[in-house]
C-alpha cells in the first residue's frame, strides 16, 4: 500500500503528541496535580496511530485504559482530553471519568475502559446496529493481551464470527498483563492463533512498524466493510513504563526494556522517512516540538478551567 | 504490643495459616512477583512457590471458579481479586455455584474458600474501580461476609474466614491499607464471625458503622466529645451474619441511631440494618426516626472534589450525629 507523504506526517505528528501527552501527564502525576492513576502508552504508538489510520469518518472504536495516544490518533481534542485528565468541567466527561474514562461517543470514540476487557462484548453490540443500519461502517474494538483471558473476549469473537459482524479486534499484545508475562498467561505463542477457533482471520505483526499495522487493519477493515466478517489482528509491541503509577518492574529486567526503548516506533518511521529522502531532520524536529507545544498550551487550558460544579454531583446517572 | 498496618495483619494472617495448614493456597491477579496490587502479598511467594502463591491470567470467573471446585475437594483456597469492582465477573462462580452447592446438593458437601478484594472509594480510581457492592453478597445466603476496619480485627478475622467451612466474602478498605495502624498479637488468633465490636462506648446516639465509616464514625465522635456528646460506635464487622444483639441492646440503651456506610444509599446495607432495629424490641425505645447516611446513589466520580462529595465524611457524620442527638431530625 502506498501512502502520501502528507499523511505519513499526520502519522508521524499523531505518534509524537501521544508521547507528549503521556510525558505531561508523568509530569503532572509527579507535581501532584493528578489524582488516582494512569496507565502510560509509551512505545506503543504505532500500534494506536496504525490502526485508526484504517479507520475512516463514520467508524467506531472501543478503546482501553492505556488509550491515551488511541485518542490523539482519533482526533481527539487535546485541550477537552487533557481537562478530562485533570478532572475538570470541561473535559470529554465533565471530569467524571478520568484518564481511564476519556470518551468521545458522539464523535465515535466509544470510550476507555476501566474493566479489562469489558469493551469487547459491547463491539458485538456495536456491530448488531451496524448490521441492522445497513451501513459500510465498522468497528475496531482494542484491548491488550491480558484482557484475551477473559471470557468475554471469547464469547464475544464468536458471536461476531457468527453473525458476520464488521468488527476488527485489534489486540495490543504488549507481552504484560501487568505483572504477567503473556508466557505464563497462555499456552499458544500467539494470540492471533486463537481466531481460528471461531473461523476468523488473524494476523499477527510488527506492532511498532505504523506502516505494517496500518496494512493489516487496512485488510481486515476490508474485509469487514465487504460484509466478510470479523477479523483478529496482534500487534506485537511493549509498554515502555510501569503497568500504571504503583509499578515497581520487578517481573522484568533493565536489559529487556532497553532493547524495546530501541525499537522506538516513532524513532523507527521518523528515520525511514529521512532515509527515504521525504522528511528532513529539522522538519521531524519541528513536529516535536509542534507536539510538545500542542499539549503546553492543553494544560493551559486545562488549567484555566473551571472544577465541576459540585452542585451538579448528581446529574447524568439517569436520562431524565 | 508490637504494631501493624491493616495490610500487614492481613498479610501476617494469610501466612501463619498457610504455614500451619497444606491445603490453604493463594490465587489471583499479579500477587506473585508483584505482590498484588496494593502489595499485601508481597514476599508470599518466596516463602510458599508458585504452587500455593498461584499468579493466574485475568480471568476473574477463572478464579471464582477454581477456588470453589478446590474447597468442594479438600482445599482452603483464598481467592485475591484485585478490586472488588471486578468479582462481578466472578459472580457466577460466587452465587450460583459456591453459595449454593451445599445446600443443592443435599447437605453433602461444603465449600470453605474465603475471598478478598479491596473495597470503596477515595483513591481516585473513578467508577469502576471504587465500588462498595458489599451488599450484594450479604443478600446470597450460603455466603458469609466480613468487612474489618482495623489490623487486630483484620488479622482475627482473616483466620476465621480460613477456617470457616463455607465461602467468605472478605472485604477490606483499601484506605485503610496502610493508613490504619495498631497493635496485633504476634501469634494466631480468631476472632468469631457474626461478634461485632463496640468501638466506642456513649450513652447519646448509636452509630452503626461499617468499613472506612468506621474511622471517620470515631473521629467524628471525638469531635462531638468536644461539644458533650456522647456518642457509641458499632462496628459489626460480619455484615452476614449480623450481630444483631449487640446493635439492638446499644439502640435499647440510646434511643437514637444513625447508620453510615459509604456504599449507595438505595439497596444499601443500611437498608437491613434499619429494618433489624425496625423489627426488635429496640422500636419501643427509639426517640427518633432511625437515620441512614449512606453513600450518594451514583457512581463514584474521577474529580477529587465530586469523589469526596460522593460518600460520608467525618464533617457529614457529625453533623447528622448531632442533629440526631439534640432532637432536630
Ligand atoms: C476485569 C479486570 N480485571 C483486572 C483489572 C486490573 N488490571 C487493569 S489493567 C490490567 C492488565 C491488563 O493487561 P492487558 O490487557 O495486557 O493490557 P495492558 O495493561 O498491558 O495494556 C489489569 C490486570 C481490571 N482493570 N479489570
Ligand atoms: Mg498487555
Amino acid at each position: 500500500m502506498s501512502v502520501d507523504k502528507n499523511t505519513r506526517i499526520d502519522w508521524l505528528r499523531q505518534m509524537y503528541t501521544g508521547r507528549a501527552f503521556e510525558e505531561m501527564a508523568e509530569k503532572l502525576y509527579a507535581l501532584g496535580k493528578i489524582h488516582g492513576t494512569m496507565h502510560l502508552s509509551m512505545g506503543m504508538e504505532a500500534s494506536a496511530v496504525g490502526t485508526i489510520a484504517a479507520i475512516k469518518e463514520g467508524d467506531y472504536i472501543l478503546g482501553t485504559h492505556r488509550g491515551h495516544t488511541q485518542l490523539v490518533a482519533y482526533g481527539a481534542d487535546l485541550n477537552r482530553m487533557m481537562a478530562e485528565f485533570m478532572g475538570k468541567a470541561a473535559g470529554y466527561c465533565r471530569g467524571r471519568g478520568g484518564s481511564m474514562h476519556i470518551a468521545d461517543v458522539p464523535g465515535g470514540y466509544l470510550g476507555a475502559q476501566g474493566i479489562v476487557g469489558g469493551n469487547i462484548p459491547l463491539s458485538v453490540g456495536v456491530g448488531l446496529t451496524i448490521r441492522n443500519r445497513k451501513t459500510d461502517q465498522i468497528c475496531v474494538c482494542f484491548f491488550g493481551d491480558g484482557a484475551a483471558n477473559e471470557g468475554a473476549f471469547h464469547e464475544s469473537l464468536n458471536m461476531a464470527a457468527i453473525w458476520k459482524l464488521p468488527i476488527v479486534f485489534v489486540c495490543e499484545n504488549n507481552q504484560y498483563g501487568m505483572s504477567m508475562n503473556i508466557k505464563n498467561a497462555m499456552a499458544i505463542d500467539q494470540i492471533s492463533d486463537r481466531a481460528a477457533s471461531y473461523g476468523m482471520p488473524g494476523i499477527t505483526v510488527d506492532g511498532n512498524d505504523v506502516m505494517a499495522v496500518y496494512e493489516a487493519v487496512g485488510e481486515a477493515i476490508k474485509r469487514a466493510r465487504a460484509g466478510e466478517g470479523p477479523s483478529l489482528v496482534e500487534n506485537n509491541t511493549y509498554r515502555w513504563r510501569g503497568h500504571s503509577k504503583s509499578d515497581a518492574n520487578r517481573y522484568r529486567t533493565k536489559e529487556e526494556i532497553a532493547k524495546w526503548m530501541k525499537k522506538d516506533p516513532i524513532a523507527r518511521f521518523q528515520g525511514q522517512m529521512i532515509k527515504e529522502g521525504v522528511l528532513t531532520q529539522a522538519e521531524a524536529d519541528q513536529i516535536a516540538t509542534d507536539a510538545k507545544e500542542a499539549i503546553e498550551s492543553a494544560v493551559k487550558f486545562a488549567d484555566a478551567s473551571p472544577e465541576p460544579d459540585v452542585s451538579t454531583i448528581l446529574e447524568g446517572v439517569y436520562v431524565e | 504490643m508490637r504494631e501493624l498496618t491493616f495490610l500487614e495483619a492481613i498479610r501476617e494472617a494469610m501466612v501463619q495459616e498457610m504455614r500451619r495448614d497444606e491445603s490453604v493456597f493463594l490465587i489471583g491477579e499479579d500477587i506473585g512477583v508483584y505482590g498484588g496490587a496494593f502489595g499485601v502479598s508481597l514476599g508470599m511467594l518466596d516463602e510458599f512457590g508458585p504452587e500455593r502463591v498461584i499468579d493466574t491470567p485475568i480471568s476473574e470467573l477463572g478464579i471464582g471458579g477454581a477456588i470453589t471446585g478446590a474447597a468442594m475437594t479438600g482445599m482452603r483456597p483464598i481467592g485475591e481479586i484485585m478490586f472488588m469492582d471486578f468479582m462481578t465477573l466472578a459472580l457466577d462462580q460466587l452465587v450460583n455455584q459456591a453459595a449454593k452447592l451445599r445446600f443443592m446438593f443435599g447437605g453433602t458437601t461444603k465449600v470453605p474458600f474465603m475471598m478478598r478484594a479491596p473495597i470503596g472509594s477515595g483513591a481516585g480510581a473513578a467508577a469502576q474501580h471504587s465500588q462498595s457492592l458489599e451488599n450484594w453478597y450479604v443478600h446470597v445466603p450460603g455466603l458469609k461476609v466480613v468487612m474489618p476496619t482495623t489490623p487486630y480485627d483484620a488479622k482475627g478475622l482473616l483466620i476465621a474466614s480460613i477456617r470457616d467451612d463455607n465461602p467468605v466474602i472478605f472485604f477490606e478498605p483499601k484506605l485503610l491499607y496502610k493508613k490504619a495502624k495498631g497493635p496485633v498479637p504476634e501469634e494466631l488468633y480468631e476472632i468469631p464471625l457474626g461478634v461485632a465490636d463496640v468501638k466506642r462506648k456513649g450513652k447519646d446516639v448509636s452509630i452503626i458503622a461499617t468499613g472506612m465509616m468506621v474511622p471517620r464514625s470515631l473521629e467524628a465522635a471525638e469531635a462531638l466529645a468536644e461539644e458533650g456528646l456522647d456518642i457509641v460506635v458499632i462496628d459489626p464487622r460480619t455484615l452476614r451474619p449480623l450481630d444483631e444483639e449487640t446493635i439492638v441492646k446499644s439502640v435499647m440503651k440510646t434511643g437514637r441511631v444513625l447508620i453510615v456506610h459509604e456504599a449507595c444509599k438505595t439497596g444499601g446495607y443500611g437498608g437491613e440494618l434499619a429494618a433489624v432495629i425496625a423489627e426488635s424490641q429496640a422500636f419501643d425505645y427509639l426517640d427518633a426516626p432511625i437515620v441512614r447516611l449512606a453513600g450518594k446513589d451514583i457512581p463514584i466520580p474521577y474529580n477529587r472534589t465530586l469523589e469526596y462529595n460522593a460518600v460520608p465524611q467525618v464533617e457529614n457524620i457529625v453533623a447528622e450525629a448531632r442533629k440526631l442527638a439534640k432532637g432536630n431530625v
